[in-house]
């Protein structure tokens, strides 16, 4: 065991991330707003229980993408997305398909933290109650404590459990997003830059927090932010004009990209 | 001279102004303008505004004040035996003498002099150059009249002197403060300041005005009647062919008419309210935008409809159409083919009213819908609910304080809409509330009070004003409540 080379440890730990099984899989996925095309013909492959950070410059098309994920991209106007998303090897673009239930499966935390102008307890419950995953008061008072402990919100709100959602802090309500959005408990949950509208403390727990979430669920995170990239991710996708440009392991991309591009771009030659 | 040509003079004046600062300015820059702290035409402005600004205020105010100190100091100098006839036969006089002065100014020298040496008497005088005069005419009328003739053209003269007096004088004033550093820029900003603090404050004491003499009317109506008998009798009576006669005083309950009125906007409402609340929903979360730009112009083509219109299809379609499918249903099921719905009713008003209000329910909702956050849609999309629920549980409830303050709005307008009632409710004072008879409203009141030829001093047309501020006094409420209700509720969502 000891005679075994660095490198060939590097290689056993490579094999080992590949075996995960992919969550969810992305095939000449192009997307169109109108008469112009925002993403172009991209492969990517989400490993389940991984977090896969989506890096490169703005307008890049890594929204748009993770937007595709779980068809939220339908809500806007002239939008098109051709090739073949999978989840769990059902096609989620098929027209049989149930948009509300893949959007429980796939959940999204968005970029500005956007709770519901309701209490605490109402805004973890609401997706609960939608979905008929808990109908009794104490059935409902689990969820709402089980998902706000996994939010690592619990200790911070529960002795103002129906006080206004609107009303706490930043990072708190970008917690408790996260909160609502486990409380249906997804099997993929999105982050369009969960962090952007935070201060680094709060930004500090909220990468804690994905991390933890790891566990459980498979995490596909937007960040413009690359030591989010390197801390939280295991896989990263950098994409670059609609294109995606290279995807790999979180700790060779920083260290040791293929791409030129890539590398340009984590040293900040620009974007 | 006369106003108008001094005022175009005085225009002219201004002209130059702008012009010569414009240029004194540049001249003073030295061609550099960047040298200027303000650009040429401003300090063109600034001149321009020194020249007119003073000068006309002083017109105006002359113009408006002259001519009453004229009259007096003419009054004044009228013969004693006409001023101790009293103030009435004094004013009489001084008309005739104004219309003596008038004429003078027609008549050539020859005639003149006719006149003076009395061979034409000066009612044929005046008659000659079509001024018809009232009585004989007397003497000392045409001394008075010289007399208001000659101050009035030494007031014109002394107004069209001090006027471009003060026009060139600001001019020069202006001109001479012109300078590099001048912040002539500054200067015009305050000017156009002042002009928008104006203008706001005009609209503001309109409606000062407004209020007060419905007030002092109101009580001239409450010295007659009781305040009590007013506001809660229940009996209108006004008693039109009695008016002026002693002891007809007629019963004015204002309760007939305001449950009408509140009945009528109550029908109305609930025609108006699902069917705009839905009409926005539709335009604000499911169209698409090609749908949007077509049928929400469409929609608020209602809107421009004038009301005289509305009421014209209820009393020649609406009102007979349920009168006659009342009639049937009536029929269908008893066998008695009498309509229980009559033309003019209730329901008729309401209805009609309700399709003139749809489009102000559904515009106003539709902007409060659409200031929703769309990141809360996203939020409630996201966690997999549907557009409806989404509607539901989050959009409606955030627009609610916004809606409900639309919807106080609205009834406002409901209350108080006059030609839709009139012609489809009736004008019958009744207390019941059967919604397929006829009932009236305070609006209709106002109409019937005050369309006839009855004086401003009977009960009978003076409570036109009382049921007017009534009126007022509740569209006041409501749109001070749903300001309230807005204001309270937006703290806590934002």
């Amino acid at each position: 065991m000891n005679m075994m080379s660095e490198a060939t440890l590097e290689k056993a730990v490579d094999q080992k991330m590949n075996a995960v099984p992919h969550k969810m899989i992305g095939k000449d996925v192009s997307v169109y707003y109108g008469e112009k095309r925002a993403l172009f013909d991209v492969n990517l492959n989400i490993r389940e229980n991984t977090v896969t950070a989506l890096i490169g410059p703005s307008g890049c098309g890594k929204s748009t993408f993770l937007r595709t994920l779980n068809r939220m991209n339908d809500t806007i106007d002239h939008c098109k997305v051709t090739g073949k998303i999978t989840l769990d090897g059902g096609d989620i673009y098929d027209p049989a398909i149930d948009v509300v239930e893949l959007r429980a499966r796939v959940g999204m935390v968005f970029q500005k933290p956007n709770p519901f102008p309701k209490s605490i307890y109402e805004n973890v419950t609401y997706g609960p109650k939608i979905h008929g995953l808990a109908r009794t008061k104490a059935e409902l008072d689990a969820v709402v404590e089980q998902s706000l402990q996994k939010a690592g919100l619990w200790n911070e709100v529960k002795d103002r459990l129906h006080e206004s959602g609107t009303g706490l802090s930043g990072g708190q309500q970008q917690r408790l997003c996260i909160a609502r959005a486990v409380a249906v408990s997804p099997e993929v949950i999105l982050m369009d830059e969960p962090c952007s509208a935070l201060d680094p403390i709060a930004t500090a727990k909220v990468e804690e927090l994905i991390h933890e979430l790891r566990a459980n669920y498979t995490i596909v995170i937007v960040t413009h932010s690359m030591q989010q990239a390197a801390r939280v991710s295991q896989r990263t996708a950098m994409f670059h004009l609609g294109n995606l440009v290279e995807e790999n392991d979180t700790d060779k991309m920083f260290t040791n990209p293929d791409d030129q591009r890539t590398q340009d771009y984590i040293m900040g030659r620009f974007g | 001279m006369s106003a108008s040509l001094l005022f175009l003079l005085v225009l002219l004046v201004g002209a130059s102004a702008f012009v010569m600062g414009r240029s004194r300015a540049m001249a003073t820059a030295g061609g550099k303008l960047s040298s200027l702290h303000s650009l040429p035409g401003y300090h063109g402005s600034y001149a321009a505004i020194w020249a007119l600004l003073p000068s006309l205020v002083v017109l105006a105010v002359w113009l408006v004040a002259a001519p009453p100190m004229i009259d007096r100091s003419v009054l004044f100098h009228l013969p004693t035996e006409v001023l101790n006839q009293g103030n009435a036969p004094a004013q009489l006089a001084l008309g005739q003498v104004k219309s003596v002065a008038r004429g003078l100014a027609l008549l050539s020298d020859a005639e003149r002099s006719a006149l003076d040496s009395g061979s034409i008497n000066l009612r044929d005088a005046m008659g000659a150059k079509g001024i018809p005069l009232a009585g004989a005419g007397e003497p000392w009328m045409i001394e008075s009249a010289t007399t208001f003739n000659r101050m009035t053209a030494n007031s014109h003269l002394a107004m069209a002197g001090v006027v471009l007096l003060l026009a060139i004088g600001g001019t020069l004033l202006a001109l001479r403060g012109i300078s590099q550093r001048f912040r002539a820029r500054n200067r015009v900003e305050q000017v156009i300041l002042g002009g928008l603090i104006l203008a706001s404050s005009i609209a503001i004491l309109t409606t000062v005005g407004i209020i007060g003499s419905m007030l002092s009317e109101a009580l001239r109506f409450f010295a007659s009647v009781s305040p009590m008998e007013f506001f809660f009798g229940t009996v209108w009576d006004p008693r039109f062919a009695a008016a002026g006669q002693a002891g007809q005083a007629g019963q004015f309950g204002l309760l007939p008419l305001l449950a009408g009125t509140l009945y009528i906007a109550f029908v109305a409402m609930l025609f108006a309210v699902p069917i705009g609340l839905f009409a926005a929903i539709y335009m604000a979360e499911y169209a698409n935008s090609t749908v949007r730009s077509i049928a929400k112009p469409l929609l608020e083509i209602l809107a421009g409809i004038p009301t005289i219109v509305y009421g014209f299809f209820a009393l020649v379609t609406v009102g007979p159409f349920l009168r006659d499918i009342s009639g049937q249903l009536n029929g269908l099921v008893t066998g008695n083919y009498a309509s229980f719905i009559q033309a003019q009713s209730v329901l008729t008003a309401g209805l009609v009213m309700g399709i003139m209000l749809i489009p102000f329910v559904s515009s106003l909702s539709d902007d409060i819908i659409t200031q929703v956050p769309g990141s809360l849609r996203d939020g409630s999309l996201g966690l997999g609910a549907t557009r409806s629920e989404t509607i539901k549980r989050v959009v409606l409830p955030a627009a609610l304080p916004g809606i409900v303050g639309a919807l106080l709005l609205t009834a406002s307008r409901a209350v108080g809409e006059t030609m839709i009632v009139v012609l489809a409710a009736g004008v019958a004072a009744r207390m019941q509330i059967n919604p397929f008879e006829p009932m009236t409203t305070v609006t209709v009141k106002i109409v019937n009070q005050l369309t006839g030829d009855l004086e401003f001093t009977s009960p009978q047309t003076l409570v036109a004003f009382a049921l007017g501020i009534t009126l007022f006094a509740i569209t006041l409420c409501l749109n001070i409540y749903a300001l309230y209700i807005v204001r309270k509720y937006r703290e806590q969502y934002e």
